[in-house]
């Protein structure tokens, strides 16, 4: 951290000092590539600017320059902590534009896959939150959770981390039963054994307590006020989940509870996420349960190319192989905002199509910008060290803040 | 028409595009229900008299995104596209107004807080100006960046790129070389919707005329 003294204006004697220190872009506990210029008195907290942009890829551009299939894995890349669910939001506004509809199984496949994600993203988030505020140990375990729905990723899509297995029309291929037997075994043994232990070594330590509780506490008016969505506004008190509210895929068939805090601190959102897991855990329980065999993505021939084995067998499939992984399909005009419960809050996609097989504007609407921007009431009057603390309650992947 | 996709189901739209066009009145440029999405085109001076009549009194509470777009074509090239959400009714409703290079939008900074940044983004990519914004920045883009790079006619590549240089021991920048040109394949069909003169056809074109 650079230092940087600057006098104010005294009165009498007596020398005020204020500090302003540049924490990040490169700093550990900055998430990624964070900048914040932090006015201080002393070690309270009196302004914080957050600069962001650090990570900007110009993704929306290049996504406007390439097809609708071609768009898709820029998502992964967005937040990397939770690729599927950004593919999520995509897939259902392309789906949206061209009112597509998508077979069962692989609704079902998609909201697995969506809670896997959850989970994996939130052992990070959990994770890391709990190391920032001087824990060691159970970013270690969460780890380990982590890694095995990386190999569960990876023997589903081929790949651990940008997976690019949801398509416009459902999945790209289907999963073998073992992966599906694994899932199941993983979580009745490993996931709640891994869990628990690392939570019972956190949720009710003293110094874990003393560091979050009452630390950034957002009433339910600013929360709403200033955009929450997420862990973030339940943490507020207000029961929001756009898996309830606004279900998608199959979730209206999911029985699943949504946790809220109740002061709404830095405790509340990490305790919100702590039950979120379990809750992903038992969603996951009825998707295996309830799956249907079937095909995994729609037989609409003009949006889903045919697999490769039709391809060798018939010349129409050859055709419509080749048309749509070079031209790809053409969306209908207009324009959709969807928007989905990605584990960081909710992760809208604001598409237009101008009728081309390219879109014409793709605005990604990332979960951290409005909780990044509340940065600044939410730390004022706290000290240096709980900035930590409060940064990593609102889980910030700059993937994602940037674009 | 049916419903087929599986995209967020909310409370139906029945009646509420009609609500709305009564209560904004004169506000509204033009009204449509599309694709499942209400969008709302409001006059441009009048766009925070309206999002806050829609907030107080039709309980769209929360601004969730402020997305801008560029049609070069039209006259007033730029559109502001801010997207509600209604936490008591479960609804979700666009609201646009549309603008130049040179006149600004007023900002709803006074309504959500949280519209500060994104409208800071639209500024910095497509150079909307936001008229009585606290503190219009840059937020994306780099440090002394010139230019808005979403514009449509913003070349992809853009014009700068900047490397380490051992030499000067700082970042430098410099003009944007590429070794082959960015290639932009068409793969329009010829039959449909591609406009463009194959190589050869112009001669055959010249001769008509």
């Amino acid at each position: 951290m650079s230092l940087s003294l600057e006098q104010s204006p005294t009165t009498g004697d007596e020398v005020i000092t204020n500090y302003t220190i540049n924490f990040g872009p490169q700093h550990p506990a900055a998430h990624g590539v964070l900048r914040m210029v932090m006015e201080l008195d002393g070690e309270i907290v009196e302004r914080v600017d957050p600069h962001v942009g650090l990570l900007h890829r110009g993704t929306e551009k290049l996504i406007e320059h390439k097809t609708y299939l071609q768009a898709l894995p820029y998502f992964d890349r967005l937040d990397y902590c939770s690729p599927l669910a950004m593919e999520h939001s995509y897939v259902l506004a392309v789906e949206k534009l061209l009112n597509l509809e998508v077979p069962l199984r692989a609704q079902y496949l998609r909201v697995l896959f969506a809670e896997l994600t959850r989970i994996c993203n939130h052992m990070l988030n959990l994770g890391s939150h709990v190391m920032d505020v001087g824990a060691m140990t159970p970013n270690l375990w969460l780890f380990e959770i982590r890694e095995d729905c990386l190999n569960f990723f990876e023997r589903a899509s081929g790949a651990r981390m940008h997976a690019a297995w949801y398509r416009p029309g459902g999945v790209h291929q289907d999963v073998p039963l073992k992966l599906l037997t694994d899932i199941a075994d993983w979580l009745d043994t490993r996931l709640p054994q891994l869990f628990d232990d690392a939570m019972s070594l956190v949720v009710d330590n003293r110094i874990f307590k003393q560091r979050n509780v009452d630390i950034a506490i957002v009433s339910r008016d600013d929360a709403i006020a200033w955009g929450f969505s997420g862990p973030m506004i339940r943490g507020s008190g207000i029961p929001w989940d756009l898996r309830k509210s606004q279900p998608y895929d199959v979730y209206d068939r999911m029985d699943f509870e949504v946790p809220v805090g109740t002061r709404g601190d830095c405790y509340d959102r990490f305790m919100v996420r702590v039950e979120e897991v379990r809750q992903s855990a038992r969603i996951m329980k009825q998707c295996l349960a309830e799956m249907p065999e079937g095909p995994i993505s729609s037989t609409d021939r003009k949006v889903v190319p045919p697999k490769r084995g039709e391809m060798k067998q018939s010349m129409e499939a050859l055709i419509h192989h080749f048309k749509l992984y070079t031209e790809g399909f053409h969306v209908p005009a207009g324009e959709v905002y969807v928007a989905t419960e990605s584990p960081k809050g909710e992760f809208g996609v604001y598409l237009v199509s101008d009728g081309t097989n390219k879109p014409y504007r793709c605005k990604i609407r990332p979960t951290a910008f409005s909780h990044l921007q509340a940065m600044d009431f939410m730390t004022k009057g706290h000290m240096l060290p709980d900035v930590t603390a409060i940064i990593g309650a609102i889980d910030v992947v700059f993937g994602e803040c940037d674009r | 028409m049916t419903v087929l996709h599986s995209a967020p189901r909310y409370s139906p739209f029945d009646g509420v595009l009609e609500t709305l066009s009564a209560a904004l009145g004169d506000m509204i440029v033009s009204a449509r229900e599309q694709h499942g999405e209400i969008v709302i085109h409001v006059v441009r001076e009048r766009v925070v008299e309206a999002l806050q009549a829609l907030r107080d009194t039709h309980e769209y509470q929360q601004l969730m995104d402020i997305a801008g777009a560029d049609y070069p074509a039209r006259p007033e090239r730029f559109e502001v596209v801010y997207c509600l959400l209604s936490l008591t009714k479960n609804h979700r409703l666009i609201v646009k107004v549309s603008t130049d290079e040179a006149t600004p939008v007023p900002t709803v900074t006074g309504l959500w807080p949280n519209a500060s940044w994104y409208e800071r983004e639209v500024y910095d990519l497509y150079g909307v100006l936001f008229a009585g914004h606290p503190d219009l920045r840059r937020i994306l883009t780099d440090y002394g960046f010139q230019g808005h790079p979403f514009r449509k006619d913003f070349p992809l590549t853009g014009y700068v790129e900047l490397r380490y240089s051992e030499e000067d021991k700082r970042v430098v920048y410099e003009k944007v070389e590429l070794a082959q040109d960015l290639r932009q394949f068409d793969f329009m069909s010829p039959w449909e919707g591609a406009h463009y003169v194959l190589p050869g056809d112009e001669k055959a074109e010249g001769n008509k005329a």
